[in-house]
């Protein structure tokens, strides 16, 4: 479309095609390449589907919810096998965790004083409808076990004592039955997004929250329990940051070249941390022995590894919502196989179904 | 598994499945991009009638400084949104290409066109026009399955009579779940803020904090009325009617474009098994659907969903399994 000799003069246009991406580090492809990917085109290079609108405090919910998961089964546990220091200590930070993961969540909504419509339905195609209920059954009991532990000298004797000992078991059940679900069920979350990363997650990412959840649990009672109560978290806790440490490998290695956003920018750092220090709690826990002092330095480490996790998944998510390559090059890869076989969005299809119920009607 | 899959995916009809039974037809747009001229007169009377509010600064700067397109993307705020797009023959002569390849062997008894032939692109573009104009007025596509109306937790997005997906602003907490959810795009949470008005009085943003998003003028319908944008298109772009009644205008179309030689032409959203179960909104495209920034293979995400609560589940069992196994492997101290 060149019309005038002074057209050599001018600097470079950017393709104006539809087809601008932007060139980041990291990103395949020569950063001087004059000619776009052929595969991959975009509308002036803007997302296609749009990031959650959530901040931080969803990742701290997540990080929140899997320690809450991970205390209440230690809790319940330490009940099991009469290990009170480690029960009480469980118990209560499984309370603590779950407050505060409530009241983030709340915080985050765009009308917090509506939280409460999360439970004016029980919707089992929305994880967040299954995950209120979750929350608010573990919340119940969690909640009952910390005023058990708190009011026991109370609870010694007469009717009083009797309703606690008879609660006391009830709470730990029902701490333990709704604790996997309430570290499990974070991963659907984010899975059930057109969000591509956590989309294409879906099969790893419950496996890796659950380890998650159940390394930060035994990590902060390793932080708050004397050495010669915690011996089964100690080996619980390496077992869990193995178990992290396998999802995590499982989960790159599906997503491929997918997976770019997990290994640039924030998630990058995150995820980096993540590993490092789960497998240095894993082998500090199990390492420690009867050292306080270590057992509670790998405690540490393991929570704060659990908190990088979420947190690298989180932002990897975020960022992968926000370039549209993500969206388009696995869907056009998809969508090229389909044209061949005649399907896919863009072809005029067929006969549209009728339902039986309107043709029935009157 | 049977209840679950005729509720996530695949053809059906959402009214049916909605438990509708006054019998209303499903209602939908037919957009032609082939006769759009990008005037914008949708995105204005869309505004007007939902008073929808202006730009604000969360929507991005006021001006893209990359074409005519000036309100970016569908948001909160832009119920409808015309894209702009210049390209030169080469480009044109890619859409054909890629178009006679849907296309597939012409079916026709009639002798084939040189371009309805899947064959590569020219390696000269000859004949094709120095420079096109592409302009769409996107919208929601209240699809068959809809993964907004899947996901939101409170209810407050609902199916309504018509088939359309609408949110109850006055129930939604703005969770923003179902922003995350559209595989298009569409749907977004309104920024709470202040809004000035004609006479410079300031009033907060109706709605804010919820989300939003077009309601295929819900109120209009339930009085008989047809949608603002497709009232007031200049071009008959945008069309509105029964949904099989567009659906079938859509293909009339294409089969025109197509006799004409327009093998770039081709329809979105009008193929009931595709991911999303086909759209209520189908558009007639003349490049691929990510020129246009729409998603060249959308699929509702809780298509997989059985799947995800199945592994979820097996994650949770293994947790409390290898949790209270180890414990009692430990068992009681000594």
């Amino acid at each position: 479309m060149t019309t005038s000799p002074f057209d050599a003069d001018r600097p470079p246009k950017p393709p104006r095609d539809g087809r601008r991406r932007r060139r980041r580090a990291g990103r395949r492809g020569d950063p001087n390449a004059t000619v776009p990917d052929a595969e991959f085109r975009s509308y002036y290079g803007r997302p296609i589907v749009k990031q959650a609108p959530w901040g931080h405090e969803i990742a701290y919910y997540l990080f929140l919810g899997g320690l809450a998961a991970g205390s209440g089964l230690v809790g319940a546990g330490a009940h099991l096998t009469g290990r009170p220091t480690l029960r009480r200590n469980a118990r209560l930070g499984a309370l603590a965790s779950v407050g505060l993961g409530g009241v983030a969540l709340i915080a985050d909504l765009g009308r917090p004083e509506r939280a409460l419509n999360m439970m004016r339905t029980a919707k089992l195609t929305s994880p967040m409808s299954v995950g209120s209920w979750i929350l608010a059954g573990f919340g119940t009991f969690a909640g009952a076990a910390a005023v058990l532990e708190v009011a026991r000298p109370l609870l010694r004797d007469g009717v009083l004592g009797r309703v606690a000992r008879v609660a006391d078991p009830l709470a730990s059940a029902g701490s333990a039955f709704f604790a996997p679900p309430l570290a499990a069920y974070t991963a659907v979350l984010l899975s059930d997004t057109a969000t591509p990363l956590w989309h294409e997650s879906h099969r790893e990412l419950p496996f890796l929250f659950v380890s998650s959840g159940l390394g930060a649990g035994c990590g902060l009672s390793l932080v708050t329990t004397a050495a010669s109560e915690t011996a089964p978290v100690r080996a619980l806790a390496a077992v869990a940051a193995a178990s992290e440490l396998v999802a995590d490998h499982l989960l790159e290695r599906r997503l491929g070249e997918e997976g770019q956003p997990l290994r640039q920018g924030h998630a990058h750092r995150y995820h980096a941390a993540a590993r490092l220090l789960t497998a240095g709690g894993g082998v500090g826990a199990l390492l420690s022995g009867r050292s306080r002092a270590l057992g509670a330095l790998a405690g540490a480490m393991l929570v704060a590894g659990s908190f990088c996790t979420r947190m690298a998944v989180f932002e990897a998510g975020q960022a992968s919502a926000s370039d549209p390559i993500y969206t388009v090059r696995p869907q056009r890869r998809r969508a090229d196989a389909k044209a061949a076989a005649g399907q896919g969005a863009t072809q005029p299809g067929g006969e549209w179904p009728t339902g039986r119920a309107r043709e029935q009607a009157p | 598994m049977g209840f679950w899959r005729n509720q996530l995916s695949g053809p059906t009809d959402p009214i049916a499945d909605a438990n509708w039974t006054q019998g209303e037809s499903r209602k939908g747009f037919f957009t032609d991009t082939s006769i759009c001229i990008g005037c914008k007169a949708c995105e204005v009377a869309c505004k007007e009638w939902n008073r929808v509010p202006a730009r604000t600064d969360a929507d991005g700067p006021a001006w893209q400084g990359s074409s005519y397109d000036n309100s970016g993307h569908l948001g909160a705020n832009t119920w409808r949104h015309v894209a702009f797009i210049e390209q030169g023959p080469d480009q044109l002569a890619r859409a054909k290409a890629s178009g006679a390849v849907l296309l597939g062997m012409p079916k026709r008894t009639a002798e084939p066109t040189r371009l309805a032939e899947p064959v590569e692109a020219p390696a000269e573009p000859v004949g094709l026009p120095a420079v096109r104009w592409l302009m769409s007025s996107d919208v929601c596509k209240h699809c068959t399955h809809a993964g907004c109306l899947d996901v939101c937790p409170t209810g407050a997005l609902f199916r309504s009579e018509y088939g359309t997906v609408v949110v109850q602003a006055d129930v939604c907490n703005g969770c923003g779940y179902c922003v995350a959810a559209c595989p298009f795009g569409v749907i977004e949470r309104r920024e709470k803020g202040v809004v000035e008005i004609g006479d410079g009085t300031q009033q907060p943003v109706p709605n804010g904090g919820v989300a939003q998003k077009c309601t295929l003028c819900y109120d209009r319908l339930r009085d008989g009325q047809t949608p603002a944008c497709a009232q007031t298109c200049p071009t008959t772009s945008i069309s509105f009617g029964d949904h099989s009644d567009m659906v079938a205008k859509a293909r009339a179309r294409l089969a025109t474009l197509h006799e004409q030689g327009h093998t770039e032409a081709r329809l979105y959203g009008a193929n009931p098994d595709d991911g999303v179960g086909g759209t209520g909104s189908v558009f007639l495209l003349m490049d691929e659907p990510e020129a246009y920034g729409l998603p060249p293979d959308p699929v509702v995400t809780t298509r997989d969903l059985p799947r995800m609560f199945t592994l979820a589940g097996m994650a949770g069992t293994a947790m409390i399994g290898v949790a209270l196994g180890v414990f009692a492997a430990f068992g009681r101290p000594s």
